[in-house]
């Protein structure tokens, strides 16, 4: 018998709008030293799933309909309150996804981690604060955690996200538990950060034979780490299999279709790219932030700056798609903006075919704003909560005087054809699309002006991995029919690859290398482009674990 | 909206329907309309209703308790209560509206303006809201009442003068978050002008908020109108105000408790459903109780 | 935190002028002198007075005497109380004033937070909707309507406790120090219980269960900290509040305290106590909205942290 053994689990949230089925019939089990990922894309109730193991839901509206989840014999859904404590504390940890809310922010590290040794319920393992201090050091120092006697007494905000993760982990492994449940434990680092918490992860793992549940939206990151994977989709299991067998024998349809949404390879479009004079200059462009915060109430009045941008020079061709990655805190949504003149830049200059538009006052700058538009990352933010699809759309074209009333419905109706979205949902608002449907309308503001470029800010980082593909191929269709030119920001390497002519890798506010995209794959010239590309999780199991072995 | 329109079949449902249909929902908060409603009639329509005059005394009678003639009573002139709550719920809902809109007009002005330009202009404006809310408010209107003499005008002013700070606080931080919302910069990068982009943009969505607030300050208001008015310091006779009628009926409560009673109850039920409607339509209104 | 505490107090400084100037201005600007009641003197007998309470100098000579005075911590004599100073008659009202306050401000603490964190750990059920209706009716019942009731059901029906008084008779105490801190136990209640329900909903109390703490020291040593701070921002401003509502209670209760000194000088056109008065609560209520932005600021270590300048 496997060490956790969940057989035909039902849980169903009780809402406003009527009954959801988030869990309906799930099965797995998971023994020790295994890895079992657990894989889908948002609402597919892959977490709930794990949540419900140890009572972590809220009740209501969460109710378990059936099923059982037997650990080491036990039930834990039927467990009294003290017994899933005592599991909680001692036998099954779980690491969350996002490690800046999942600390306490009022209580030191050290505190939050000792808490699981010296007020647990079973009253013979319970240890000394003394001791258990010594325990977590220990640990911390474990998981890469840099000076940990003196870290211990710091509080969750002086660490960086990553550390915060490792924090995270030590805290989970601090009474040994059997079992290991990973809530999306890298969704929320960088991609180099996330390499290095995996080998960790995997690790840990192997050295304290515990088993791990990990769930992921991202099969690139389950296919290095997961022996048995299970699919998951609208509350049921699609599939279950071996990783080996999910990845190279694909049975479910549902799989297939996850496996081909992953953006993988290069650019299969034809390049546009017109070598005359470049459409966008961009010379010697700083924006500088200033750093608000500085000690409380004046203490120091020096002006400290951020330097968002500094230093960058760049072009873009007519026709080019130009991929700009780096991590967070590179500066290259600020670059974005600055060049399209809604950040305020404070050195350096841009040209659009020739003209300084950075010298423009806001009233010059009129005109060219109809020619160069910007899509935003978030679907919920950048759409007006209150007003409809059709204000929405029609608000550029009346504005710039590019129809009038007696055309305007008909324009907006081609937007939205164009876009991919049904007439009928004109008159709705934002909140009663979903998010894909949501970057369909703000991409079709985008284009309603007919712009010459575009400014693409993470437009698909939002999105579930198939919606995701839809919506890079809706905006390569775009490109192609309206001749757009296109500056495609993003910090995931894959989708860059897969849309970009050429590529910019910025960090820290400057550029640090710059080529066509293919080129550059294979052969990156600098150490930090490198370490990027290396991070990159590849949807294949076997070069996957190999990559993994190396670094750990 | 426009006639040639081909037809559209399916109709969205605004945040403001969504809102109204959660508010629908909430009965304490439709009770409060209601009350308040009637409330608002009869003060309107007092002159025609009320069944006895404002001043028409009956000193034989003197104090009675409530009857068949006196639905609630008579005080120790014989006057009609009912008649002098009706009068006085005038003049205490006009305090409780005017001076809300002297608050509520300073304080969006000011909160809009620090929170759109920004920078400098809005760190000054902002400390400046800071350092009057460190004053004690309360003194300064007594003092005002008792240097300018108890003028009704100088209450409207005195009370708004208080009530705006928050109300400033509350627009700026609402139109700072709009500020940096993605739609709005969208919106910046589609050309529109400060101004269109301040009435399309950033009023519908700062309103929500506004409405709610403006809800809770009309109670606030007529708690300070009845707090002066109670003290001697607020309304004067010959105008009577629920605070006021309260502090008559406390000098002869142990005689004629009805004196007191009745207008405490009409000034609680009426904080009652401000409050009840208030708290409605903040759940109604916030985002994070709606569908997604 | 302590730069910040000392920066704070200097910003104080002026603030408490503005406060002095306008008060000041205020009282000389009010229609009529300070003996303008008092029809009868003659006019050689209010020369004298005039004189003797510097009224016959320039305004600004007045006020720079005045800011001298005040500074030295001297608020002058009363105008209505010939041979009392300002100070005395503060210092006669202070204690019971200061006592009222304390008892009220407990009262509201210990009832509302603990109302407020009993309603949020079960939210949506009778455990939450029974002490917050009770909130609203606080809310809703305002003090000069809640004492006088209360002396009327307490006092005068059940003759429990006394009606009125200070110390004078046992249990007199009880009724205004209720009276009082209901209003802002029910505003501490409903404040203590939306910072409650923020924090209970953070990821890093899923975390704490995940450990397996019990729920009882998840409350109290994960929730309560954070969930208490929109508390502690709050006793300043009620602490102005209470101050305020001092007045009515004070009347109400016929308590000799500085509330009710500072209404009978206020119809007495007692100026100079009015003056005096005005600058001491304000001078008051600015330390008090001082030490509770402090507390909160403490309680988070981040801005703790920042407050040392350390980054």
């Amino acid at each position: 018998m496997a060490l956790l053994e969940v057989n035909g689990l039902k849980v169903h949230f009780h809402t406003r709008d009527g009954l959801v089925k988030a869990v309906d019939d799930v099965s797995f089990s998971v023994d020790c030293g295994e890895t079992l990922a657990i894989v889908g894309e948002s609402g597919s109730g892959k977490s709930v799933t794990c949540y419900s193991l140890l009572d972590l839901l809220p009740k209501p509206p969460a109710k378990i309909e059936g099923g059982s989840a037997l650990f080491d014999g036990v039930d834990l859904l039927t467990c009294d309150s003290t017994q899933m404590r005592s599991f909680r504390s001692n036998d099954i940890a779980m690491i969350f996804q996002d490690p800046m809310t999942s600390l306490n922010p009022f209580i030191t590290i050290g505190e939050q981690l000792i808490e699981p040794l010296i007020y647990n319920p079973d009253k013979s393992r319970a240890q000394t604060r003394s001791a258990a201090r010594l325990r977590a050091i220990e640990l911390l120092d474990e998981v890469g955690i840099i000076d940990p006697e003196k870290r211990f007494d710091c509080y969750p905000h002086e660490f960086s996200g990553g550390m915060r993760q490792r924090v995270m982990i030590a805290m989970a492994l601090i009474n040994e538990p059997r079992l290991l449940i990973c809530d999306e434990p890298t969704t929320a680092l960088d991609v180099t950060i996330q390499a290095q918490i995996l080998a960790l992860i995997k690790k840990l793992q192997q050295k304290r034979n515990v088993a791990v549940i990990f769930i992921s939206h991202d099969l690139g990151v389950v296919a290095g780490i997961a022996d048995n994977v299970i699919v998951m989709c609208e509350g049921t299991v699609r599939e279950t299999g071996d990783t080996e067998a999910i990845f190279y024998r694909t049975q479910n349809d549902y799989t297939k279709k996850l496996l081909a949404a992953i953006p993988e390879g290069a650019k299969v479009m034809p390049s546009r790219v017109q070598q005359d004079s470049p459409m966008i200059e961009v010379k010697n462009l700083k924006t500088y932030f200033r750093d608000y915060s500085k000690p409380l109430a004046g203490a120091r009045s020096e002006k400290r700056y951020i330097k968002a941008v500094d230093d960058v020079s760049l072009h873009i061709q007519r026709g080019e798609i130009l991929g700009l990655v780096g991590e967070s805190g590179s500066g290259k949504s600020t670059l974005g903006r600055s060049i399209l003149q809604l950040a305020p830049i404070t050195e350096g200059s841009v040209h659009f075919s020739g003209t300084e538009i950075s010298a423009l006052s806001r009233h010059q700058l009129i005109p060219w704003r109809r020619k160069m538009q910007m899509i935003f990352q978030d679907p919920y933010a950048s759409l007006n909560p209150r007003m409809t699809v059709y204000e929405t759309l029609a608000e550029p074209l009346l504005y710039h005087g590019l129809a009038n009333a007696k055309t305007i419905n008909h324009q907006v109706q081609l937007l939205m054809d164009d876009v991919g979205l049904a007439r009928a949902n004109l008159r709705k608002y934002p909140h009663e699309f979903s998010g894909g449907q949501r970057q369909r309308i703000a991409i079709g503001r985008a284009i309603a002006t007919k712009p010459e470029l575009i400014i693409a800010d993470e437009p698909v980082s939002a999105l579930d991995v198939t919606i995701q593909a839809q919506v890079l191929d809706l905006i390569l269709d775009l490109v192609e029919r309206h001749n757009l030119t296109m500056l495609f920001i993003s910090h995931d390497l894959s989708v860059v690859r897969y849309i970009s002519d050429r590529v910019i890798v910025m960090n820290k506010g400057v550029i640090i290398e710059t080529g066509e995209t293919e080129a550059l794959w294979a052969s990156p010239q600098q150490p930090y482009t490198q370490q990027l590309l290396e991070a990159i999780p590849l949807a294949d199991p076997k070069s996957e674990r190999a990559r993994l072995a190396s670094a750990s | 909206m426009d006639a040639s329109i081909e037809k559209i079949d399916e109709a969205g449902s605004s945040l403001w329907q969504d809102a109204w249909v959660k508010l629908r929902k909430n009965r304490l908060a439709i009770c409060g309309l209601v009350v308040l409603l009637l409330l608002g009639l009869v003060s309107l329509l007092t002159p025609w209703i009320a069944p006895y005059g404002y001043e028409e005394q009956n000193l034989i009678l003197g104090a009675s308790p409530p009857s068949a003639e006196h639905w609630l009573g008579t005080d120790i002139f014989g006057r009609d209560m009912l008649t002098r709550i009706m009068y006085g719920g005038r003049v205490s809902l006009t305090v409780g509206l005017i001076a809300t809109a002297v608050a509520l007009m300073i304080g969006v002005l000011w909160g809009a303006t620090a929170g759109f330009v920004g920078g400098r202009v809005d760190a000054v404006m902002m400390r400046l809201v800071d350092i009057l809310y460190a004053l004690p408010f309360m003194i300064f209107i007594v003092l005002l009442m008792v240097v300018f003499g108890r003028n009704i005008f100088l209450l409207f002013f005195a009370i708004g003068a208080v009530e705006w700070l928050t109300m400033a606080r509350i627009v700026r931080g609402q139109v700072m978050t709009l500020r940096k919302q993605e739609f709005v910069e969208a919106a910046y990068s589609l050309g529109l002008s400060q101004w269109t982009i301040i009435r399309r943009h950033i009023i519908p969505n700062t309103l929500g908020p506004v409405i709610v607030y403006t809800t809770l300050t009309i109670p606030s208001v007529m708690l300070l109108e009845a707090f002066l008015s109670f003290l001697g310091l607020g309304i004067q006779p010959p105008q009577s105000s629920w605070g006021l009628l309260i502090s008559y009926g406390v000098e002869t409560m142990e005689e004629f408790p009805w004196l007191l009673i009745f207008p405490g109850l009409t000034l609680s039920i009426t904080l009652f459903a401000l409050n009840f409607l208030g708290d409605g339509l903040r759940d109604a209104l916030d985002p994070r109780t709606s569908k997604d | 935190m302590f730069r910040f505490a000392i920066t704070r107090l200097l910003q104080a400084v002026p603030v408490i002028l503005v406060v002095i100037s306008i008060t000041f201005l205020l009282v000389h600007a009010a229609p009529g002198g300070p003996f303008s009641a008092d029809k009868a003197v003659p006019p050689e007998v209010l020369k004298a007075l005039e004189a003797q309470y510097n009224l016959d100098q320039p305004l600004w000579q007045q006020y720079m005497g005045y800011l001298g005075d005040v500074v030295r911590g001297d608020f002058g004599p009363s105008f209505k109380y010939p041979g009392r100073s300002v100070n005395e008659l503060i210092a006669s009202g202070l204690p019971a004033t200061a006592e009222l306050a304390f008892y009220a401000m407990l009262v509201a603490l210990i009832i509302g937070a603990s109302a407020g964190v009993f309603a949020a750990m079960r939210p949506n059920t009778m455990q939450d909707y029974l002490p917050m209706s009770a909130a609203m009716i606080g809310i809703c019942m305002p003090s000069f309507l809640l004492g006088p009731l209360l002396v009327l059901i307490f006092g005068i029906h059940l003759e429990w406790v006394p009606v009125s008084g200070w110390g004078d008779a046992p249990g007199d105490k009880i009724l205004p120090a209720i009276t009082l801190g209901t209003g802002y136990a029910a505003y501490i209640a409903r404040l203590s219980r939306g910072g409650m329900l923020e924090i209970l909903s953070q990821d890093y109390i899923r975390t704490a269960r995940a450990k397996g703490l019990s729920e009882s020291l998840i409350i109290t040593k994960h929730a309560l900290r954070g969930g208490l701070i929109p508390v502690v921002a709050f006793l300043g401003p009620a602490f102005a509040g209470l101050v305020g509502g001092s007045f009515v209670v004070e009347t109400i209760f016929q308590i000799p305290g500085l509330g009710r000194f500072y209404v009978q000088a206020a119809f007495n056109r007692d100026y100079t106590m009015i003056l005096g008065t005005t600058i001491f609560f304000a001078t008051l209520i600015i330390v008090f909205n001082l030490i509770s932005d402090m507390i909160a600021i403490w309680l988070n270590p981040k801005l703790r942290q920042q407050g040392q300048g350390d980054n």
